[in-house]
């Protein structure tokens, strides 16, 4: 009889540890895709801001055609990567963040850009949009280290294995993209 | 950095059990002393309490704010501090934007409210948008949507309610008891133990006087080991703990105090809005750490900008000891590095300067205290009160008559 007790108190227990296990698991990785979403909400806004930036900039860089072009072009080669996958998609976006730097590099020669109020408040914009971009990466990053962890770790493992939990990629900038990667600084 | 948020939650639940027990302990002093029925006081406070409570849970934040005279701004009103907060939002990764208030007060401080974070507030005075620039601005409200990230706004206001109970209590307490003794004593001398019932009215008397110290304390030990948390995460949701060091250096710098501020609301300020000149380091009895402490440990956190680097850099600022962080949390989280100061890519001379940032800022406290601007053909901008019968001003500059 006691016996009884015991297996039946195993497998209560045995229940509760993997009802619990999944739920933490779809949580982070409910995480994951959020965090996910939120990349690409703030890389949107980046492309959204682009056309007004080369607007504003046409009028004082007569001589900057092809660097407004440049960039021009990568955003639209971004906006296509746009659910081609982790990997493509953020090839796309250090390309955009090249062309943007380069866009920025040039804006030292002309001083009426830099001090027009129209410019300085795009400025605001992508200054804080470039810092959303790395953060909300840095809590992506954050976010699947969580959930990757619980996929691989021991116990939580054989129930990600059972039900069918991938880890997931980290959104990786090389070093040598991070520091092309757009300190928006138009100087 | 989840690991970090329970552990700390199951400490801060035992102190404040401790200060609930405490609570629960005059309630049954005070009922054996005035109403022969320990169980009947007992109930009473917890009532008392349960109802402050609720008050603090539901109203809280707007009885806070509205006493902080804080106003409630749009993105457009200060776009620079609402992407601020935005970008903090995203790298806490909270759930919902925060509302953002601004106090009309040259003092340099800042807090968060809210019940936690589907619903909370960040108040900042006008005197630190614009004395900080925006790494250092980031770095305080990193600090403060940490505190709510925490929910250590719902738990200090808690405690706070905790506290003012246990306080009014013993207070009214202890001067019954005076008035009592003097107006011919108590009326429970009917029953019969008379011994035991002196033990009781004298360790009931030594806890009226010891409860509300001891209560004090425990809340100020919350609140401390709270500060350094949010310090903590505002390096790691930044990457740059120098911003927030240098924003705390500008705090303790400037000596105005902030008109609004109440001992109940002193624990959510980035700093002490009471402090005073040359406390000693190890001070127990204040809701925050010193500041030059904060800024010593930000500023050696020189490996990374993790909880393991913040944990560190407070082991060798008090030359050892245990840290502040538990080890879970560190294990829990990879290395995480810094970034570069956004000055270094000469953000600070595109970016609005002193001068312009006072500007803006005090422009915006006109418009919200519904002032019209009207900007005069010479350049001078004119603040219109809203109560002004005129159709027209004259511009005290060049001498036009403006229409309104």
């Amino acid at each position: 009889m006691i016996a009884v007790y015991i297996i039946i108190g195993i497998v209560v227990i045995l229940l509760f540890f993997f009802f619990g296990t999944y739920n933490s698991l779809v949580r982070l990785r409910n995480r994951v895709k959020n965090a996910w979403a939120q990349i690409d909400v703030q890389l949107k806004r980046r492309h959204d801001l682009i056309p007004n930036l080369v607007e504003t900039a046409k009028g004082y860089m007569r001589h900057e055609r092809e660097t407004l072009e440049a960039v021009t072009n990568a955003r639209n080669l971004a906006q296509k990567a746009i659910g081609t996958g982790v990997g493509a998609q953020s090839q796309a976006e250090a390309g955009l963040s090249g062309a943007l730097s380069r866009l920025l590099a040039v804006v030292e020669n002309y001083p009426d850009l830099k001090a027009s109020q129209n410019f300085l408040a795009l400025q605001e914009e992508l200054t804080s949009t470039e810092n959303k971009i790395s953060f909300s990466r840095q809590f992506y990053n954050d976010s699947v280290l969580n959930y990757n962890n619980k996929t691989h770790m021991f116990p939580s493992n054989i129930i990600a294995g059972m039900t069918g939990f991938k880890a997931s990629e980290f959104f990786e900038v090389t070093v040598a993209e991070e520091r092309i990667a757009p300190k928006v600084s138009f100087t | 950095m989840w690991e970090q948020i329970r552990s700390n939650q199951i400490r801060s639940v035992i102190l404040v059990a401790a200060m609930a027990v405490l609570l629960l302990l005059i309630g049954y002093f005070l009922g054996v002393a005035f109403m022969d029925n320990g169980i009947g006081g007992l109930v009473i406070a917890f009532v008392i309490w349960a109802v402050m409570n609720l008050i603090a849970f539901f109203q809280g934040d707007s009885i806070l704010l509205a006493l902080s005279r804080a106003r409630k701004i749009k993105r457009d009103d200060h776009p620079r501090l609402y992407n601020i907060v935005e970008e903090m939002k995203i790298a806490s990764g909270l759930e919902k934007m925060p509302d953002i208030y601004i106090i009309d007060d040259p003092a340099l401080n800042a807090f968060a409210t809210g019940r936690g974070p589907k619903r909370a507030a960040v108040a900042v005075t006008s005197g630190l948008l614009q004395k900080l620039n925006r790494d250092e601005l980031q770095g305080v409200i990193a600090h403060e949507v940490s505190h709510i990230k925490n929910r250590d706004v719902l738990l200090m206001a808690l405690c706070g309610v905790l506290l003012g109970t246990i306080v009014i209590l013993a207070w009214y307490a202890t001067h019954l008891l005076f008035f009592g003794s003097m107006f011919g004593g108590r009326r429970s001398s009917s029953s019969g133990g008379g011994q035991a019932q002196l033990i009781i009215l004298a360790v009931g008397i030594v806890l009226m006087i010891l409860a509300p110290i001891i209560a004090q304390l425990i809340y100020f030990a919350i609140s401390r080991k709270r500060e350094y948390l949010a310090d903590a995460s505002s390096a790691l949701y930044t990457r740059y703990p120098d911003g927030l060091a240098s924003a705390l250096e500008k705090i303790a710098g400037s000596t105005t105090q902030l008109k609004s501020a109440n001992k109940a609301s002193a624990p959510m300020y980035i700093i002490n809005p009471f402090r005073k000149k040359g406390r000693a380091a190890t001070d127990l009895t204040s809701t925050h750490p010193p500041i030059s402490e904060r800024v010593r440990i930000l500023r050696s956190m020189a490996g990374g900008a993790s909880f393991a680097d913040y944990n560190n850099a407070f082991r060798g600022v008090h030359k050892g000891g245990k840290g502040i962080i538990s080890a879970s949390a560190i294990a829990s989280a990879g290395a995480v590095g810094l970034r570069a100061a956004e000055q270094e890519d000469a953000m600070r001379e595109t970016e609005p300067g002193k001068v312009e940032r006072s500007r803006q800022v005090s422009d915006l406290m006109w418009q919200l205290n519904n002032y019209r601007t009207i900007t005069c053909d010479c350049g001078t901008k004119l603040k219109v009160p809203p109560k002004l019968k005129k159709s027209s001003v004259k511009c005290p500059h060049c001498g036009r008559i403006n229409n309104i």
